[in-house]
């Protein structure tokens, strides 16, 4: 693979920000970038596993089309020719679909998610399409029906889910940066475990027209990259109103990008007690800790903070995403697309279809949700978990009158073992319980890596968690420290690269 | 049904749905419509294709609106829509998006005459929901019972559906009919829905018990009904089975049955449909609607007056009988036809334009498969007309005559009476001179007449008009003869 | 808490779901556990506490009554692409009614 002029990296090795100087200055081509990226993931992914489909063709074509614009001195945008990855569970027009799913194994869409429509105007060739926890149902990527993504890190460890796949391609140099969904912490926790950047809008901003749903009140799709800076740029293409759905939000789009350099003096950063706990590993812990540190020396005023009603954030998210989710996976039933099995009735056809499309997870969902939704156990269940997130959210709002953004680590643990967590559910569960609660509020966070833990020397992930509509001040927070902390190390399976 | 035995009483609630005469779907850019070939009127998100979000027209919420203002109810200030849970093969997401406790009309009523009075009718609730796709069973001659298998067509699925409930008012299927036929003009007048009971956009379910004055029936649900009459049969048909079987002493079980117009019975309907737990919560994917006062105000300035009102102003105003105000008010269009024709008639009685309206008009425009939208007549052409008649210029029956040159060629009465010399001959002495010919031609009959038989006098008048070429005025020939006979 | 196989195989029917016997005992089991976990939340006060559906502020979101807004619509080819059983331009499905016992 060629070499980057007056550089030893090849182009799969580099930001955005810094492949796009290069892409402008006709150092390198579109077409010479994807190339690039798809020997990288020719090269490592039959290990990694991050891809269901890959699309060489289409990436190739599009990448051809900006190299073609930019010859013509049209300008494509500031993004284009910058390849992306992006998960399987949103819909791409003529593009094999499956949310990670065999009830979808054969199911090509007629129509394209709004972001994704939006990543190809912007030029962005999209690489092809991620693994995930099926139908987004999962914190390690396991619950796949095609096969567990590996952690780049450490190929006999999971990459964190359900974005797993996305966060795996960016970590191993198989995108320069991807798209994921974000439900319960589904973006942010695969990029602690995998030491990227990964970040959960506002709920609203970017629009679900086209995400294949999983919890409606709390899914939203977002960026994972290597860098604040670029999940920044990618924000910036995704954001903003959608009339295609109508829980999108019709707020002007700052530019995320304009306030990254304006550090952090003075900013009120709140560390959250009840997620520095004892379920804490030690390594993270310190991790954290010493970042905590670094904002502090830049001028920050850090403190802590309690938010009690978090200890019941898991417990409201796992009956009311399930609550969702069992309505909206109804419509896989065998009749317009998708796995049919037969029977001598449809309601018959219709559970044979949905026994053996659905993987254990999405069944026990379903089984959940159906439940805390049916007669007699709605006021209990759902309904009192609605009313609990009202309290989280004033919690929230509480907190936020003395500090600008709350802090914690991203996930309690590093990346644990491939099978270590699949035997009981509820341990998978509680990975969840430091992203949860933002889902649950609606509003914003971005995991960033800093550091390795000692004694595994596996990627730890800060949270910094914001006010709704507050990704400005997330993203600047985020920026100052990853800029404080230095450069992250690679993973081994990043080699030396030299070609 | 009269000796059914009198402690018993007769309730009746109904609960119609009825499509909106959008141009698109309730939750996506489709066209709404009736027929063409299958499936062609679809989209990812009416076809409930993962990943796809509603977003609500409009029009069809001002339209349900409407219709709440219309039957008085009280518009919610927020009102939202909730997810029904349910699988069927016509359900595209297999939930349907409605309302559930927060619909948007509630508490309205609409006044019901029949023979045996007026009563208030009270309206529960109005509110908005998605229609279904529908199933085309298959080897069964069209029955759901016994289908091998059956198809789905999904150009349905999607289109707006305003649902109004009833309280149990009604005590009578007349009283149901009756109800259901004045519902059906006021949204025609309000221009919401083409309101066709054959091709399904309106649609009646009704529930009926009998019980003891005090007490509280079992109710049963009654489907399929695809006309009025339908629902009067299908009522009358019910009460007496349930008193029938009350009076042998058995007992009525709360359940769903099914209409059978053919045989004339009600079926019990053997799906679960009883057993659904629909599991009602909020839709997520939806936010609240919140009617602003404006909104209100410009929806309301649109209801034009309704059958009611109307009915009640043709009485006082123009003196027509209870009977022909409710013909001329049966659909916003004769109504008008009716009071723009009576404005270019001039000094005549209302009823006169009334009778040539409906009798006449509305009859033969029927047999040409017009009606008054597209007819060439206009109100003041036959206003004019009837003027022609009421002054005695041309008689009864050469302005029918008329009328069906007027249907066919739009051109304005008086143009046509002149063009063909139409004008009636009422000058005593014009007419005097032909029936003393008639007469003198006659004189066997005149005889006879004389002698005391009247039946040949038609006879004698026949041949007067035919020498008149029908012109001479019936009345004025009578009155002649009366006076030439008598000599 | 428990849940009864009973309760499992009720939930089970209402969301089309044909389970075997040992699925039935696990998530018998497992449910019960999660929703005993989940009492956590019911015993929260949330006296006077009104639900959140959504977390953000929005209403009367519309589209026009325009054909094509805000997408347009499928051909008959494009809404059968992926349809496991078609007939006449319809979707095939196996009879509704449950076969009589």
């Amino acid at each position: 693979m060629s070499a980057t002029p007056g550089s030893a990296r090849p182009p799969w090795t580099l930001t955005a920000t810094e492949l796009i100087g290069l892409l402008r200055s006709g150092d390198l081509s579109a077409t010479e970038l994807t190339q690039s990226l798809l020997e990288r993931i020719e090269q490592v992914d039959r290990d990694v596993r991050a891809y269901i489909t890959v699309t060489p063709e289409r990436a190739l074509a599009r990448a051809a089309a900006v190299d073609r614009a930019r010859a013509a001195g049209e300008d494509p945008g500031p993004l284009a020719g910058v390849p992306v990855a992006v998960k399987d569970i949103i819909a791409t027009k003529g593009v094999r679909t499956t949310a990670g799913s065999r009830i979808l194994d054969n199911y090509i869409p007629p129509y394209s998610a709004t972001v994704a429509e939006r990543l190809d105007a912007a030029g962005l060739p999209m690489l092809g399409k991620t693994n995930l926890d099926e139908f987004a149902m999962g914190s390690s990527t396991e619950n796949s029906a095609w096969f567990p993504t590996r952690n780049p890190w450490d190929l006999g460890r999971v990459p964190g889910g359900s974005s797993g796949g996305s966060a795996a391609a960016v970590a191993a140099g198989e995108a320069v940066w991807s798209i994921g969904t974000d439900t319960g912490g589904s973006i942010r926790q695969p990029a602690s475990l995998c030491g990227v950047v990964g970040l959960k809008p506002t709920y609203g901003l970017v629009s679900r027209s086209g995400l294949i749903a999983f919890a409606s009140s709390l899914d939203q799709a977002g960026p994972f990259a290597r860098s604040v800076a670029d999940a920044a740029l990618l924000l910036q293409v995704m954001a903003g109103r959608d009339p295609r759905d109508s829980t999108s939000l019709p707020n002007p789009v700052p530019d995320y990008s304009a306030h990254l350099d304006d550090g952090v003096e003075g900013l009120r950063v709140g560390v959250v007690s009840q997620l520095m706990g004892e379920g804490v590993q030690a390594g993270v812990r310190q991790r954290v800790q010493e970042a905590i540190t670094l904002l502090g020396k830049l001028g920050a005023e850090v403190g802590e903070v309690s938010l009690p009603t978090f200890d019941a954030g898991i417990d409201v998210y796992y009956l009311i995403a399930p609550a969702e989710a069992s309505a909206n996976l109804a419509r896989f039933d065998g009749v317009r697309y998708g796995l049919r099995v037969d029977g001598e009735d449809v309601a018959k056809m219709n559970s044979r279809t949905r026994a053996e499309g659905f993987g254990a997870e999405v069944k026990r969902r379903i089984m959940l949700g159906t439940y805390a939704l049916s007669a007699g156990y709605y006021d209990a269940y759902y309904g009192k978990a609605q009313k609990a997130r009202t309290l989280i959210i004033r919690d929230f709002a509480r907190a936020y009158e003395d500090f600008d953004v709350l802090l914690s680590p991203t996930s309690p643990t590093t990346a644990f073992a491939i099978g270590e967590k699949t035997q009981d559910p509820l341990t998978m569960y509680l990975s969840d319980v430091c992203t949860v609660p933002t889902s649950l509020a609606g509003a914003t966070a971005i995991s960033i890596p800093c550091g390795v833990a000692p004694e595994d020397g596996l990627p730890v992930g800060l949270q910094l968690m914001g006010r709704a509509l507050d990704e400005v001040t997330v993203l600047r927070a985020a920026h100052a420290l990853e800029e404080e902390l230095g450069p992250m190390p690679h993973p081994p399976l990043w080699g030396s690269p030299s070609e | 049904m009269s000796d059914a035995a009198p402690e018993l009483l007769t309730t009746i609630g109904l609960e119609i749905h009825c499509e909106l005469a959008t141009a698109t779907k309730m939750f996506c850019g489709c066209a709404v419509g009736f027929g063409g070939e299958p499936n062609t009127r679809v989209c990812q998100v009416c076809l409930g294709h993962p990943g796809t979000l509603p977003v609500p027209n409009e029009r069809a919420v001002a339209y349900a609106i409407k219709i709440a203002l219309a039957l008085g109810c009280r518009i919610a200030p927020s009102s939202i829509f909730h997810r029904k849970n349910y699988f069927y093969p016509d359900m595209p997401k297999n939930y349907q998006i409605s309302q559930y406790d927060i619909p948007l009309g509630l508490a309205g009523s609409l006044d019901v005459t029949t023979g045996a009075g007026t009563r208030a009718i009270g309206i529960t609730r109005v509110h908005l929901e998605e229609d279904t796709g529908k199933s085309l069973h298959m080897g069964s001659g069209g029955r759901i019972h016994d289908a091998d298998y059956s198809l789905e067509d999904f150009n349905r699925a999607g289109t707006p559906l305003v649902e109004i409930v009833t309280e149990p008012d009604m005590t009578s299927p007349d009283e149901g009919r009756t109800f259901a036929q004045e519902l059906r003009s006021i949204l025609e007048y309000l221009e919401v829905s083409d309101v066709r009971l054959e091709e399904g956009s309106m649609r009646f379910d009704a529930n009926i018990s009998v019980a003891p004055p005090g007490e509280r029936g079992a109710k049963v649900e009654v489907k399929n009904l695809n006309s009025l009459r339908s629902l009067h049969r299908a009522l009358a048909y019910e009460e007496v089975r349930q008193r029938e079987v009350l009076a042998g002493g058995g007992t009525i079980d709360q359940s769903t049955r099914h209409w059978d117009e053919k045989s004339g019975v009600t079926r019990p309907l053997r799906t679960k449909e009883h057993a659904f737990d629909y599991r009602y919560f909020p839709e997520p994917d939806l936010v609240p609607i919140k009617p602003s006062p404006e909104w209100l105000e410009g929806i309301t300035a649109g209801i034009p007056e309704l059958p009611p009102a109307r009915r009640r102003r043709f009485i006082a105003d123009y003196g027509l009988t209870p009977y022909d105000a409710a013909l001329l008010v049966a659909t916003r269009a004769a109504g008008t036809f009716f009071e723009d024709a009576v404005a270019g008639a001039g000094n005549v009685e209302p009823k006169l334009v009334a009778n040539w309206l409906a009798n006449d008009l509305l009859g033969r425009l029927a047999e040409r498969s017009e009606d008054l939208a597209t007819t060439k007549v206009t109100p003041q052409n036959l206003g004019a007309l009837v003027g022609l008649v009421a002054a005695g210029s041309i008689s009864g029956n050469q302005g029918k005559v008329v009328l069906d040159e007027m249907i066919a060629t739009g051109r304005p009465a008086a143009e046509i009476v002149d063009e063909r010399g139409l004008r009636q001959v009422s000058g005593r002495s014009e007419l005097e001179a032909v029936v003393g010919e008639v007469l003198a031609a006659n004189a066997d009959v005149v005889e006879r007449i004389r002698a005391g038989d009247t039946k040949p006098q038609g006879f004698l008048v026949g041949q007067i008009m035919r020498a008149t070429k029908g012109q001479a005025n019936p009345a004025v020939v009578q009155e002649l003869l009366r006076d030439l006979l008598q000599r | 808490m428990s849940i009864s196989k009973e309760e499992v195989e009720h939930v089970a029917r209402l969301a089309r779901l044909a389970l075997t016997e040992e699925e039935k005992v696990l998530y018998a089991e497992q449910l019960g556990r999660i929703l005993g976990h989940a009492a956590r939340v019911t015993s929260l006060d949330t006296e006077g506490v009104p639900p959140t559906a959504q977390a953000i502020e929005l209403a009367n979101v519309f589209r026009p009554d325009e054909p094509g807004k805000p997408a347009p619509s499928l051909t008959q080819e494009e809404a059968l692409a992926n349809a496991p059983a078609v007939e006449a331009g319809h979707f095939r499905v196996p009879r509704i009614l449950e076969a009589e016992d």
